[in-house]
């Protein structure tokens, strides 16, 4: 599946000042896996040795946290969009 | 003692005090640390003393370069003894911070103050927010008092109320079809592309910093002396943690003597991702849809959660939740009481008091302080259908007969 992923500002100096990338995979994760073989810095950044999510990253799937779907286990589609950014407060 | 750096709270890289919020490294949130203190104890009581009644004169914890220049006078609100509700709740001590006294009627007028003076010393020109209500209120009414330009985007279905009270002060109010974690995922995806300060998003660590001025408040107007228990509510948990920092702050300064208060959290039962955390012994708040009369409160995807469940297990306190029902009681128990009316986040800040009190959860003998961060004006229909109102004729008899006859009067 070809998916778009958005990156946030703090993220682009890792990805060649791209403010999105296009990946493949049927899952979230494949496609962040797939996003990491393009841009290796990434992995770091986003993911702790684990693999899962560093706990302020929140990852969006056509607008909805993937906290509320299946995680890195969501399936994707072709077409869809993926949104990195980083967890902040409200008010 | 100055601020000299924005520092990762996961991994303790720092950064300039500059416009900036998250760790490039690991994402963790960047606060804002300081330098130690080069004065006494007595020097810094008599600058705090000698300074103005507001927040300002706790000038020497706050996050900026210069003399801060913002046009509304904020804080510095009164703490009241509560003796008629604590006799409600048999508690021997209670006091009760009034927020609702700052110019827009909340708490936010604080963090919007520190952020607002350090975003002009930056040198941005437009200001903006993403805000439950109380926030866009604060941001309209300062950026308006500082001659600014501001964009406040809230939740569609917000109160009318705040909605109201709001685009008063000729601010662009950006209304967003979705929760308030919609709202602030677009804000944090906006803030990248656009030279605003954003208050809660790219000027954050300074904004956070707003909050420590209500611990700091409160043990001064106790004499120098802590509270031993707290309860406050918690939404993203900023304001939560920030006060417990307040209160360390000035214990490591030599301004007060003990330890941090028992910090107990307030959330609605509709949105409690941290409660439900804490009472499943984790730090992982899994977010939540928010469904709650709690507008104010009703963040599902607290930012700052992990940390508020760490700070109730250090001072052995807790995060308790109540229904709807027990909040609309709980915002009528503290007007009946106390004479403040408050909004529905007041109503889960008393209803959880009563809640730990009903439980044996807090000493008779402790001194307690609950934070009442927002006006009931702002949620008037929490109280509407609660009480009666006596339609009569302009006759006594009809008087009589509505109240002599009923035996009030």
């Amino acid at each position: 599946m070809a998916v778009k992923v958005k990156l946030p500002t703090q993220l682009r100096d890792a990805a060649g000042n791209q403010s999105e990338a296009q990946v493949d995979g049927a899952t979230v994760g494949e496609a962040l896996d797939s996003l990491y073989a393009q841009h290796g810095e990434l992995r770091s950044r986003i993911a702790d040795d684990g693999g899962a999510l560093r706990r302020f990253v929140n990852v969006y799937l056509g607008g909805e946290d993937i906290r509320f779907l299946d995680g890195l286990d969501t399936p994707v589609s072709d077409g869809d969009e993926l949104t990195i950014l980083p967890a902040v407060a409200g008010g | 003692m100055p601020a000299d750096a924005l520092k990762c709270k996961e991994c303790s890289t720092t950064y300039p005090l500059d416009a900036r919020y998250v760790c490039e490294r690991c994402f963790g949130p960047l606060e804002v640390s300081y330098a130690p203190l080069t004065s006494t104890p007595d020097e810094l009581r008599r600058r705090i003393q000698a300074g103005p009644h507001t927040l300002w004169r706790y000038a020497d914890f706050l996050p900026l370069a210069g003399p801060p220049r913002t046009a509304l006078p904020t804080g510095w609100t009164p703490l009241m003894r509560a003796d008629r509700l604590a006799e409600r709740l048999g508690l021997r001590e209670l006091w009760v911070k009034n927020e609702t006294a700052n110019p827009t009627h909340s708490f936010k007028d604080r963090v919007v103050s520190v952020a607002l003076a350090r975003a002009i010393e930056l040198g941005f020109e437009t200001v903006a927010c993403a805000s439950t209500g109380n926030l866009a209120n604060a941001v309209a009414a300062h950026a308006a008092a500082a001659g600014l330009p501001s964009y406040v985007f809230i939740p569609a279905d917000l109160e009318q109320e705040k909605i109201l009270a709001t685009g008063a002060y000729g601010t662009h109010i950006v209304a967003v079809r979705g929760n308030y974690d919609a709202v602030n995922r677009l804000c944090t995806e906006l803030s990248g592309d656009r030279p605003w300060a954003f208050v809660n998003v790219n000027v954050r660590p300074y904004y956070a910093e707003g909050s420590k001025t209500l611990a700091f408040e409160t043990a001064e107007q106790l004499g120098w002396e802590l509270p031993d228990r707290v309860v406050a509510p918690i939404a993203s948990g900023s304001l939560y943690t920030k006060v417990a920092r307040g209160f360390e702050e000035f214990i490591d300064a030599g301004l007060v003597t003990g330890d941090v208060p028992i910090m107990c959290g307030a959330q609605a039962e509709g949105c409690s991702p941290v409660a439900q955390a804490f009472a499943a012994g984790t730090d992982v708040c899994r977010p939540v849809k928010p469904d709650t009369i709690a507008k104010s409160l009703a963040i599902g995807n607290p930012a700052d959660g992990p940390y508020a469940v760490e700070l109730a297990n250090a001072t052995g306190g807790s995060i308790e939740s109540v229904t709807d029902d027990e909040i609309r009681a709980g915002v009528r128990l503290l007007a009946e009481t106390t004479g403040i009316f408050t909004e529905t986040a007041g109503g889960v800040t008393t209803a959880v008091l009563a809640k730990l009190a009903a439980a044996g959860a807090i000493d008779p003998d402790e001194r307690v302080v609950a934070y009442i961060t927002g006006d009931g004006l702002k949620t008037l229909d929490t109280v509407r259908g609660t009480f009666e109102v006596a339609e009569i004729a302009p006759s006594v008899d009809e008087f009589e007969l509505a109240f002599v006859s009923a035996g009030t009067a």
